[in-house]
């Protein structure tokens, strides 16, 4: 028995008002994030440093190669945060503008946590990608591979690598985008390892798509949740590894500055009463480490499944 | 296990191997030797020097000899700066005091990381647990390399309780400020580990039986949910024991504590290659060997390993 065109039309009311907008995953995902309030406030936290690094100078009063001469010699007397002479975070051994040399140097480290993280983005996830799918025997020497390279001490061999080839910045890049993408390689590789057996790739493989292409186009769209995660978390590990390495002046150089390096010449100058030396470049990397940290665990509560 | 034992030492000496082949490679690949100065050498003078440190033999030829006494004699040659010194002396000279607070900050990450973790996931959401959380979130963006400066900031210079630096045969004074500020990073990292092992065996089953035979909470703890979750902490410590002897360097720049990491960072700045590469073949066995004892204790440990 059919229904009545109005108990027809009546369905068709009632399943469309029922009807809900659909909503794709990454907007799930974006929905959750936003209700977890510390990731949020991190975010507009990481906004505004980032704001810092990119606009501060059209705000400082010096440049941060010029020498203040008027103050230079009496730091520790003239050289205190002060708005009068444009000093807001005061002034460094050299009599440079410390807020100026701040900015450059909250930018240089974000730069170099960016660029690492980038590197193993494209190449952790490619490899890992690329061992997880293939499976046997190519995943098995492609993983050694990686084992043997993280049991290597690379803080050591990195400082090796920048003693032989000179202290550059390029150099730096060079070395920490080395070894960024190891883990990154073994958390894309077990995801695959589930992925690789969904129906999607099955389907794709009976209509005879190519391996490559069905890394690229099914596989790492899929990976993509779990490595913005691994990403971000990324960034403020690296953060620390550049700061680490420059702490001890082997890493960036004069006349840049890094974070690390403007709390190893705080850290230095500090016996003599000129703990801001210390103090703002401290804050700044505490600040921005925290703020990635707690981007990062909310992008994981929202992207991870697991954690559900 | 005989046979994973194997396994995994055929992978470990390889990677020693290689270790070993691609610090030298990169020596080679360095333009500019430890012997260019401002003043150029006279030739005969350099082919000498030269001579004295094998240098004007065929590349292969050095690295078969270089592989081959570190292997069989543990020596790592002449230091390139020091004349009356080798690598070998070096490392006499600075391990001990390295190992001694390294040691030490091992202990005390470990054991003040274990007890917060367990006092945290005890008392689970209550104003104990949100302490030891928020502690060790702040102590774990704290590296040794801004501990160290605040440290010495707060107990050397505001409170002049601590000498800021030095070694002086490893006084417990002398100690104190370079084991705070090498553990704080990892207490914190083993303290979130461990809560959350520990609040997930603390849901299974055995315990609950456990405390319905009429065992005290305290005994519950020890005896039945300390050990499972002390598992997932094992695999842990290898980076850890990792992250120390890295951030030994940061501690003997810093404190002049006159470990390797101190000899390292002034033979990077020296170019005295051979002792930077001998520093570097040791953390990298030490480490290699560090993971292959946390592995094989795991797999010793857990039964539901498969080798």
């Amino acid at each position: 028995m059919f229904p009545s065109k109005q108990t027809a039309d009546a369905l068709v009311q009632a399943a469309n008002d029922a009807e809900v907008k659909g909503r794709s995953l990454w907007r799930d995902a974006a929905i959750r994030f936003r209700r977890n309030r510390a990731a949020v406030v991190a975010l507009c936290v990481l906004g505004l440093i980032a704001a810092f690094a990119l606009f501060g100078q059209l705000f400082a009063q010096w440049s941060n190669e010029e020498i203040d001469w008027s103050i230079m010699g009496a730091i520790a007397q003239k050289g205190a945060p002060s708005i009068a002479n444009g000093h807001y975070f005061g002034a460094d051994e050299l009599g440079r503008d410390l807020y100026a040399r701040v900015v450059q140097g909250t930018g240089i480290s974000i730069m170099v946590g960016m660029v690492g993280s980038f590197v193993a983005v494209m190449v952790g996830t490619l490899y890992g990608a690329v061992a997880g799918y293939s499976g046997g025997r190519t995943d098995n020497i492609m993983m050694r591979i990686v084992d043997i390279l993280m049991s290597i001490p690379f803080m050591f061999v990195l400082i090796l690598l920048l003693v032989i080839f000179g202290r550059s910045i390029t150099m730096l890049f060079v070395g920490i985008g080395l070894i960024s993408w190891l883990d990154m390689a073994r958390i894309a590789r077990g995801q695959t390892l589930s992925i690789k057996n969904k129906e999607f790739v099955e389907a794709a493989v009976a209509t005879g798509v190519s391996p490559m292409r069905i890394i690229l186009r099914h596989i790492v769209p899929n990976l993509l949740g779990i490595v913005v995660v691994y990403a971000t978390l990324l960034i403020p590990g690296l953060i620390m590894t550049e700061s680490f390495i420059s702490f001890l002046g082997l890493g960036i150089q004069e006349p840049q500055t890094s974070l690390g390096a403007l709390i190893s010449a705080g850290a230095k100058q500090m016996r003599f009463g000129v703990i801001w030396q210390l103090l703002f470049p401290l804050g700044f990397f505490l600040v921005t480490l925290y703020a990635f940290f707690f981007v990062g665990d909310g992008l994981r509560d929202a992207l991870d499944p697991k954690d559900r | 296990m005989l046979s994973y034992i194997v396994r995994r030492l055929a992978i470990a000496i390889p990677t020693i191997l290689i270790l070993i082949v691609l610090s030298f490679i990169l020596m080679f690949a360095a333009p500019g030797g430890p012997f260019n100065s401002e003043r150029p050498l006279p030739p005969q003078v350099l082919a000498n020097i030269q001579a004295k440190y094998g240098l004007d033999q065929p590349y292969w030829k050095q690295i078969v000899n270089y592989v081959w006494n570190v292997v069989a004699h543990f020596d790592f040659g002449p230091s390139f700066k020091y004349k009356d010194r080798s690598v070998n002396d070096i490392i006499a000279q600075g391990f001990p005091v390295t190992l001694t607070y390294g040691f030490w900050s091992f202990i005390v990450a470990t054991v003040v990381g274990i007890t917060l973790g367990v006092v945290a996931a005890i008392r689970h959401n209550t104003w104990l647990d949100y302490f030891a959380v928020g502690i060790s979130i702040g102590a774990q963006s704290l590296p040794n390399f801004v501990m160290a400066p605040i440290l010495v900031l707060v107990f050397t210079l505001y409170l002049g309780w601590l000498p800021g630096g030095g070694w002086n045969g490893g006084q417990i004074e002398y100690l104190v400020l370079p084991v705070i500020a090498l553990s704080t990073s990892y207490f914190a990292s083993i303290a979130r580990i461990m809560r959350s092992s520990m609040l997930e065996v603390l849901n299974a089953g055995f315990i609950r039986t456990a405390r319905a035979k009429g065992l005290p909470m305290s005994r519950v703890i020890i005896r039945h949910a300390l050990k499972p979750a002390l598992l997932p902490l094992l695999s842990y410590l290898g980076p850890a024991f990792v992250g120390m002897i890295t951030g030994s360097v940061i501690i003997d720049v810093y404190f002049s504590t006159g470990g390797i990491g101190q000899f390292f960072v002034n033979s990077a700045f020296n170019r005295d290659y051979s002792v930077m590469m001998g520093i570097t073949i040791l953390v990298g066995v030490l480490t290699i060997l560090f993971n292959l004892v946390v592995d094989l204790l795991y797999a010793w440990i857990d039964p539901k390993i498969r080798y």
